[in-house]
């Protein structure tokens, strides 16, 4: 069995029902898709199969045999290859325990290319239904995506003094 | 799919051994009837947005045999009139067709992802689930008047859903698609909770097919059941309203992780009535 996983093709010895997630992260070492619910709900697991946003978790290998996948790390690096939505993310203050940022990336990467052009934020929330995240409450990741589509935001966030602060 | 090989050799049955199941990979659906037999001891695994978390919580039956349905091309929707949707038509695609109550069905699961992988055969032969029914297209099934083509012990048949949805469990069947009529009218109304991957609580599908009206609630027992009461109601020329009142002569809800029976047996009578009149553009 084979996988393109970034752009490069590795063999694969796990078994054909080992989960798409299980071999890109204990076999191939790819490890920006989290283990989150293992069924489905979380969304951190998502990948892009063939250009489409998955859940790793619930695709066994043997469903994906010769199929591009894409994760984050075929997205861009840091410091100096983050794409545009990444720095978005960064920029935006999108990301804070950083455990859902994952699924959110490739979830959104999928949107904006589906769209082909700037998305609106009803766009954003039904893209990312089935992503959790439990630190940031979503704005920010709402208005990242939106942002990196190259639509407007509707609120800028301007960093605020912390209440009761002394100078 | 772009950047795809052919990687399966045609007229030939792939054969995988896992450490506890062995994995049969059929590339037609002559070779996934074969390889099904008589069903004993098969796991049939459609999308896998059900049985993966059953391998990945231990909870996958040991031994026997897994059919893995993904390549054998039982996944197109064809047809005009009668449309015919191979039991590997994603849910996604379902929504795309824009075939109601189906469309809006299919559309009400889970996101996106989920949309993209689960697929209508899966859906339909789904078990209850420990903490509540699922299978929420089997409403809207029943609504249509689906009939369903199965392959098992004895031969290739087409059961009415009706039969289908009593007989689910009885016999091994392996699916291979489902054929609907267009409706010339449906309404699909459901009751959720807000996350995105809760099965519904209960959702009601009504459609006119022909000279009747069918009407069907699924979520609020183990299966989806046809509301024959309200149906003769409407042909009686009952308004919705009146209707609606009858809904609960055909079933008796059930407790579960979603609802109580208190609860379903409160709203049901208001969904359905929402239901005839979303159906009548009331």
């Amino acid at each position: 069995m084979e996988l393109n996983v970034n752009g490069v093709t590795h063999a694969i010895a796990s078994p054909p029902l080992t989960s798409l997630l299980g071999v890109l992260r204990e076999e191939l070492n790819v490890l920006s898709p989290k283990a989150g619910c293992l069924q489905g709900a979380c969304g951190t697991c998502t990948v892009l199969v063939d250009g489409e946003a998955r859940r790793s978790c619930l695709m066994p290998v043997a469903a994906v045999e010769g199929a591009e996948i894409t994760t984050v790390e075929g997205l861009g690096t840091a410091p100096d290859g983050l794409a545009p939505l990444q720095e978005a993310f960064h920029s935006g203050y999108a990301a804070q325990c950083g455990f859902c940022t994952p699924g959110m990336l490739m979830a959104a990467h999928a949107l904006i290319q589906r769209a082909g052009g700037p998305v609106d934020r009803e766009q954003v929330i039904d893209a990312l239904s089935g992503h959790i995240c439990r630190c940031t409450g979503y704005v920010k990741i709402v208005d990242a995506v939106i942002a990196a589509s190259g639509g407007e935001t509707v609120v800028a966030q301007a960093p605020r003094e912390p209440e009761g602060a002394v100078a | 799919m772009r950047g795809r090989r052919d990687i399966i050799q045609p007229d030939k049955e792939r054969r995988v051994r896992a450490s506890d199941t062995e994995v049969l990979i059929p590339t037609s659906a002559a070779q996934a009837v074969e390889a099904f037999g008589d069903g004993r001891g098969v796991t049939v695994f459609a999308g896998g947005t059900i049985l993966m978390p059953e391998i990945a919580y231990g909870r996958y039956p040991a031994g026997g045999r897994t059919l893995m349905l993904e390549r054998a091309g039982l996944d197109e929707i064809s047809g005009d009139g009668t449309l015919k949707i191979g039991a590997m038509a994603r849910l996604s695609m379902l929504t795309a067709s824009g075939v109601e109550p189906l469309a809006s069905a299919a559309g009400n699961i889970a996101d996106i992802e989920i949309r993209a992988q689960a697929t209508v055969g899966g859906n339909l032969c789904a078990p209850p689930g420990a903490e509540s029914p699922r299978g929420d297209l089997q409403a809207a099934l029943l609504a249509m008047g689906a009939r369903v083509r199965s392959a098992g012990a004895g031969s290739e048949g087409v059961d009415s859903i009706d039969e289908f949805v009593a007989g689910a469990g009885a016999e091994p069947r392996l699916v291979l698609a489902i054929e609907v009529e267009r409706p010339r009218r449906a309404a699909f109304l459901s009751q959720r909770r807000p996350h995105a991957h809760s099965y519904a609580v209960m959702s009601v599908a009504c459609a006119e097919t022909g000279d009747a009206i069918r009407v069907a609630v699924g979520g609020a027992g183990p299966r989806a059941v046809r509301l024959t009461a309200v149906e003769r109601a409407l042909a009686d020329g009952s308004a919705p309203t009146q209707a609606g009142a009858k809904a609960l002569d055909d079933v008796e809800p059930q407790d579960d992780a979603l609802a109580s029976a208190w609860y379903r047996r409160s709203v049901l009578p208001t969904l359905v009535t929402r239901a005839l009149e979303q159906l009548q553009g009331g």
